[in-house]
């Protein structure tokens, strides 16, 4: 489950132009639409499910990051996509800061070991600060991924 | 830092393992003490403060945990997070734990 496997290159928004919170989520589905992760699915459930878990708990974990996440029928393996603010987005974050990296996962309903394991690994990439610092200054879709590859061949 | 250290072990309930939200939440509750948490599986151990070190942890459910806590709040820490982890919201099941807590 490392991130080049689940992330869908094509959906990578490098410069998002939403600011809040809901924007943010909509812009990053939209572009896993557009990639054509979903099949026979209606964004805007899948757009209100993540909002959902939302309002359980911020995903913004602090240290500028965000996980946003939901399981949905409409997808049959987990997929996943990358997201960069320059200016950051309020985003209720644990220690109240602004998110400017946002790593979005989507789960097929019953494989909680696929999202737990996609978790570990995003988890172990964002806990790295070198790593943040340089996928905050990619400015394109291939640095992004190329950001992406080489972080899953690092020994951690 | 002057205090205990406290160590138990406890393993995870919850059918989805240690994910976002109970990571989150434990995170958050052992930041509310001055004492060091550390949790440990098998040979990794992580800073029990940080939900992003705890997700690394990738603890599926029945997987073991040992929770190290040291500092002159060490006994309130530790109870407050043993308790935390034996919850049915913790381990989002109606089901009481099981006997097995260290």
């Amino acid at each position: 489950m490392r991130m080049s496997d689940f992330v869908i290159r094509d959906a990578i928004v490098p410069e998002l132009k939403a600011n809040t919170k809901e924007g943010v989520i909509r812009e990053m589905v939209e572009s896993l639409r557009a990639a054509g992760a979903f099949k026979n699915a209606d964004p805007e459930d899948i757009v209100k499910a993540i909002l959902k878990r939302e309002l359980l708990g911020s995903t913004g974990i602090g240290r500028g990051v965000a996980i946003p996440h939901t399981k949905h029928n409409s997808v049959d393996r987990l997929v996943g996509t990358v997201a960069l603010s320059r200016p950051g987005v309020p985003f209720d974050s644990l220690d109240g800061e602004p998110v400017h990296v946002f790593v979005l996962l989507i789960s097929p309903q019953d494989r909680p070991g696929d999202h737990l394991r996609a978790l570990e690994n995003v988890s172990r990439s964002l806990r790295d600060d070198g790593f943040v610092r340089s996928l905050r200054q990619a400015t394109t879709r291939e640095a992004v991924w190329a950001l992406l590859d080489d972080q899953d061949q690092q020994p951690h | 830092m002057s205090g205990d250290t406290l160590r138990s072990t406890v393993t995870i309930q919850n059918p989805q393992g240690f994910h976002m939200r109970p990571a989150s939440a434990f995170a958050q509750l052992a930041s509310k003490y001055q004492s060091s948490v550390r949790v440990q599986k098998q040979d990794q151990v992580v800073n029990g403060k940080s939900p992003l070190e705890l997700m690394v942890l990738g603890a599926e459910q029945g997987s073991q945990l040992t929770l190290e806590v040291s500092g002159p709040d060490a006994r309130e820490a530790l109870n407050a997070l043993l308790a935390l982890v034996a919850s049915p919201e913790f381990n989002e099941t109606t089901e009481p734990p099981s006997p097995a807590q260290g």
